[in-house]
């Protein structure tokens, strides 16, 4: 039994698989960098930027449907941006009656929410290829070398580690609410909503108090074999002739996005 | 020409949770170099608390001492590199994303140099039969890897008193039996706790019986054994031996 929802990892034999993770996880943070640069309506250099990235899903060996289907996750987070339609002043484009209020939409509202869009769009997807082409382990090993905040990295590290043991256990608490979930014949089963939600909320307790009582067993674990409140890591592997290459053509790439972007 | 102190000397140690009853009382035990000696008693008998305290994770009142070392906190590093504990579930040992990693953990933070730290992963790994195991993912792997991967990583700090805790829960008879072997072979003082009475009767010459927070016994495993009523008053349960399978009526 087991949850594997963030295992990303497509091994394949490409170009991109064969890099050093820091190049490809500093041409990501370049891209995302660059792409929120952008100013709002520079339609072209968002069009670039998405060239970029199919060239790189292409040359990763990994199809750009994959990266479409899974970037849909960023679609909830963009729901707080859609106040933007209404908020901006400019020519308007439509009214919406909500309840008491009257929402007008103008023009520039419309043109800075598709940049939002598009920002987040492309960033989520850089980040998808780069977890498709790089075992995750070595991109925290990555944004180690590459002297990230060792707080955040070692939070990133636990994260990625326990998200699976705590996926397992939620699991099988579901697993066991559905295996006593019965029915007799002719009665409703399930219970009111409110039972229900209680039940749930029991559940998410439970999962806090286990992870917590774990994160407790851990911490011992690790204080039993030397650990000081430093994480140490080991040094990276050397940086190769491509890797640098790949470096360069991101590099010019991402300044050709901006000079579309800001000239045309 | 003194002879060497004993691996683990526990004199008189007493041990509560803040604001919670006593948890240990008065545990005195004694284990000499390369003695392997297993640690039984019911569920909440003390066994695993116990075991904490051999590398100061808890402390107590009372004394410790490994290989003569007084448990101190100047000493903290040290104790930690000698005493291996193995923790029961094996997910807490295995926090980091690779196998290499976590065994990697205890050589790097001893602050050995990294070539010593490769040789040792690598050796830690064979010794468990784990050769090539170094980039697979830890939660790829089988309750079975998990657990020798778990022992390899106390491993590769060489220790020299070796405490795990129930290294047999939830695994199959395979990967039972194959950490059986790996305990008989490995040449070091061990203290392990366990409700695995066949395992205790094959591995372990001496038996220590804990209940409610106390040793009840420290004597020869096959003596204790022999007597059902004692097992019995402690929760405890000779080894079933090979006989006539039951039939069904």
């Amino acid at each position: 039994m087991h949850f594997s929802p963030f295992d990303h990892y497509l091994p394949r034999e490409s170009v991109l698989h064969a890099l050093e993770a820091r190049p490809k996880v500093v041409a990501t943070l370049l891209f995302a960098l660059s792409v929120v640069l952008l100013p709002d309506g520079a339609w072209m250099g968002f069009l670039l930027a998405w060239g970029l990235l199919v060239a790189a899903s292409a040359a990763g060996g990994v199809g750009m449907g994959y990266l479409l289907k899974r970037s849909l996750v960023a679609l909830p987070f963009l729901l707080p941006a859609l106040s933007i339609l209404f908020t901006l002043p400019g020519r308007p484009l439509f009214r919406l009656a909500l309840g008491p209020w009257l929402l007008t939409a103008t023009e520039s509202g419309a043109v800075r929410f598709l940049s939002v869009l598009l920002r987040s769009w492309l960033s989520v997807q850089a980040a998808i290829l780069l977890t498709a082409v790089t075992p995750f382990p070595e991109v925290i090993h990555a944004l180690h070398h590459l002297r990230f905040p060792r707080l955040i990295v070692a939070v990133i590290a636990f994260m990625y580690r326990y998200l699976f043991v705590l996926g397992d256990e939620a699991l099988r608490l579901l697993r066991a609410r559905q295996s006593r979930s019965a029915r007799v014949d002719a009665r409703r089963g399930g219970g009111t909503l409110r039972w229900r939600a209680g039940v749930a909320g029991g559940m998410a307790g439970q999962l806090f108090l286990r992870s917590y009582e774990r994160s407790e067993r851990v911490y011992a674990a690790m204080a039993s074999r030397g650990y000081r409140g430093e994480l140490l890591v080991m040094h990276p592997h050397a940086l190769q002739r491509r890797d640098w290459l790949f470096l360069l053509l991101a590099a010019v790439g991402l300044a050709l996005v901006q000079c579309l972007g800001r000239c045309l | 020409m003194t002879a060497p102190p004993p691996a683990l000397e526990i004199r008189n140690l007493a041990f509560r949770y803040p604001g919670g009853p006593e948890v240990l009382r008065d545990i005195s035990l004694t284990l000499r170099r390369g003695e392997k000696v297993a640690l039984v008693g019911p569920n909440g008998a003390g066994k695993s608390t116990l075991l904490l305290h051999l590398n100061g994770i808890l402390r107590g009142e009372g004394s410790l001492r490994v290989e003569g070392m007084p448990l101190r906190d100047e000493n903290l590093p040290a104790i930690r590199a000698r005493v291996g504990l193995v923790f029961q579930d094996a997910d807490d040992q295995l926090f980091s994303p690779t196998v290499f990693e976590d065994v990697a953990f205890g050589p790097l933070h001893m602050g050995l140099p990294e070539g010593e730290v490769r040789r040792r992963v690598r050796e830690a790994l064979a010794q468990v039969g784990m050769e090539g195991y170094e980039r697979r993912l830890s939660h790829h792997l089988s309750a079975g890897e998990k657990k020798r991967i778990a022992i390899a990583t106390v491993l590769s700090m060489s220790p020299s008193l070796l405490a795990l805790d129930e290294p047999s829960a939830g695994l199959d008879p395979r990967a039972r039996r194959n950490l059986i072997r790996l305990l008989q072979d490995l040449p070091l003082t061990m203290l392990v706790s366990t409700h695995d009475m066949a395992l205790v009767a094959e591995l372990f010459p001496r038996m220590v019986v804990m209940d409610a927070g106390r040793i009840v016994a420290d004597d020869a495993t096959a003596g204790l054994l022999a007597d059902a009523a004692f097992l019995e008053a402690h929760g405890l349960e000779a080894p079933c031996l090979p006989a006539a399978p039951p039939r069904n009526r």
